[in-house]
């Protein structure tokens, strides 16, 4: 280990040391000046999100560290950017929330920040080693999170759930991965494509290993048929800790699947895209029509992710540079638009009750007309509206699939986006046409106020100037 | 003679029992957590296997960060576990059913 090694995980270190920082901090940071750890934390995200724009690698450029575990490349730099700013966001948004709900404690952010580490050292892994440990100190972290509310039976019993059925799926993705390690003789994902393309490996161990690691990484992602502990989670955990497990954990689900499946098992790539073609296509059926069926929008959220991670998939699965490039802006949009939509259930959440009902929503336009048109540029956006940042997301995977040849994927992938604009368009006419139940305003501090206008507007500016984003996805695999 | 078949023989099946014990348990969620670390202790004695059989150590090297996180997870689990017995005074796998829909 040489310190030019070191360098080139600067912004992983500089995120540990932030959380043991805060963790430390927080211990001595009064009961009602908690603000302070709040800043501290946003602040170390602004400096990471600068330290990782400095240090980040042109186009194609890609350097190995740690006895060759530890990659950085393009698509870790900016999908790392792309974590840190959310998260930010997240955590505006989280501390209103939070405050009210009598949750507001420094363990939020130490966890939150030990989970984008685990995000981080997922990215960046490139052996399964790392991988593995990313993963699980991302997955760690968000058990905790979701039982954060010790005093709600909804909280300790969606953790339990989530705590199961993740470790069951890192199980098989361990367990794949071993006979991945037999049939190739190495860890390290290069050698392991290198070891395929060279013919290797006995060929009954290696589709029992893909089997085990596709499983793996659709539990993780959530696809149907291993998508149960999604809504659930979602139901149960503290809507602030939703918000946080629906936008930065998807980023690492894509850098998952790229790192597994691109960088380790481009050699069987006819195997797996038959997988992953009947997992996307389950996700987009599944997905869309449970939530029509829901009455509690937290729920419905959750099943319109597992059609998102369906959508999303359909980019990897065409396994070109511009499917996964298509994926990748997918994950981007989609965590963007899923904050946003979060954001909007915390705001109209009154004291300690959570508003998630859909009756919650009647008549928000006459309650706070900004507000609800910012939703609905989200809901847009998530139903794939033109001109918004989701159509084009939807736009760059279904033209990826199209490519790869799966002309009937994409038809269905379009039917069910029509399908999913009927429940995502109920909750807009919710809003504007349905008296309100209750006559108060909104009250939000300012912070919370600018970030969900930025996300908002930045639904619309990003589809309408989506080129720059596009093309910075597709930097990231040249 | 011992060969690697036998190693991997044991692995797959103490692999089944863990998962099955998962699927088939409906009573106690300790049982469940006992399934998840035989899991992980099966994916162990394939990957000493294939690292002593493929005379490579990075496998057994592995098997060092599994056995930490096991235990980290463990002690997460049974932290959860706690809290849920604290809110539903019962571990049973059968009442974990308010989250429906």
């Amino acid at each position: 280990m040489t310190i030019a090694e070191l360098e080139l995980a600067l912004p992983e270190i500089f995120v540990l040391s932030a959380a043991c920082v805060i963790l430390l901090a927080d211990l001595f940071i009064a009961e009602q000046r908690r603000g302070l750890t709040h800043m501290l934390a946003v602040f170390s995200l602004i400096f990471a999100a600068i330290l990782s724009l400095r240090l980040m690698l042109p186009p194609g450029e890609t350097v190995y560290a740690f006895s060759d575990t530890f990659v950085r490349d393009r698509f870790g730099d900016i999908l790392k950017v792309f974590s840190y700013l959310i998260l930010a966001a997240v955590f505006v948004y989280a501390k209103h929330s939070l405050r009210r709900a009598g949750l507001f404690k420094g363990e939020f952010y130490t966890l939150s920040l030990f989970a984008l580490l685990g995000v981080m050292v997922l990215i960046s892994a490139s052996s399964m080693i790392t991988l593995y440990l990313g993963l699980e100190l991302l997955a760690l972290s968000t058990y905790a999170l979701v039982a954060l509310d010790r005093e709600s039976r909804f909280g300790s019993e969606a953790a339990m759930k989530y705590f199961i059925l993740g470790s069951l799926a890192s199980g098989l993705l361990l367990y794949g991965m071993s006979l991945l390690y037999g049939a190739t003789g190495s860890l390290q994902l290069a050698e392991v494509s290198a070891a395929l393309t060279g013919g290797a490996g006995d060929s009954m161990l290696l589709t029992f290993g893909l089997v085990f690691v596709v499983i793996g990484v659709a539990f993780k992602l959530g696809a149907v048929p291993f998508h149960m502990w999604v809504p659930d989670v979602y139901h149960g955990a503290p809507v602030a800790i939703t918000l946080f497990i629906s936008s930065v954990p998807k980023l690492a689900g894509l850098a998952l699947a790229i790192r597994l499946l691109d960088n380790g098992l481009s050699g069987l790539h006819g195997d797996w895209q038959g997988m992953l073609v009947v997992l996307a296509a389950l996700s987009l059926i599944l997905g869309n029509f449970a939530a029509i069926a829901q009455t509690n929008i937290k729920r419905m959220l959750a099943y319109s992710t597992i059609s998102h991670m369906g959508f999303m998939l359909l980019g990897i699965l065409a396994g070109t540079p511009e499917g996964y490039a298509a994926a990748m802006f997918y994950a981007i949009a989609y965590a963007l638009m899923s904050a946003g939509a979060f954001a909007v259930i915390i705001l109209l959440s009154d004291g300690e009750r959570e508003a998630d009902q859909l009756d919650d929503f009647k008549g928000l336009a006459r309650r706070s007309p900004w507000h609800a048109f910012l939703m609905m540029m989200i809901l847009f956006s998530l139903a794939g509206v033109p001109v918004f940042l989701g159509f084009f997301a939807k736009w760059q995977v279904i033209a990826a699939v199209i490519a790869a040849g799966f002309t009937w994927l994409a038809v269905l992938a379009v039917l069910m986006a029509v399908v999913g604009a009927f429940y995502y368009l109920r909750v807009v006419k919710l809003m504007y046409f349905d008296e309100p139940e209750v006559e108060h305003g909104l009250v939000a501090p300012v912070d919370f106020r600018a970030v969900l206008t930025a996300n908002g507007v930045a639904m619309l500016a990003l589809g309408l100037f989506s080129g720059g984003l596009i093309s910075l996805c597709i930097s990231a695999f040249v | 003679m011992l060969t690697l078949a036998h190693f991997l023989t044991l692995g797959a099946v103490l692999f089944c029992i863990s998962v099955a014990g998962i699927f088939l348990n409906r009573r106690n969620v300790l049982i469940l957590l006992m399934c998840i670390e035989l899991m992980l202790l099966a994916v162990n004695i394939n990957f000493v296997a294939f690292s002593r059989f493929l005379d490579n150590m990075d496998g057994q090297v592995f098997v060092f960060f599994i056995l930490t996180v096991a235990a980290a997870e463990a002690a997460i689990g049974l932290a959860i576990l706690v809290v849920l017995f604290r809110n539903r005074r019962s571990i049973d796998v059968e009442e974990l059913s308010d989250l429906r829909g």
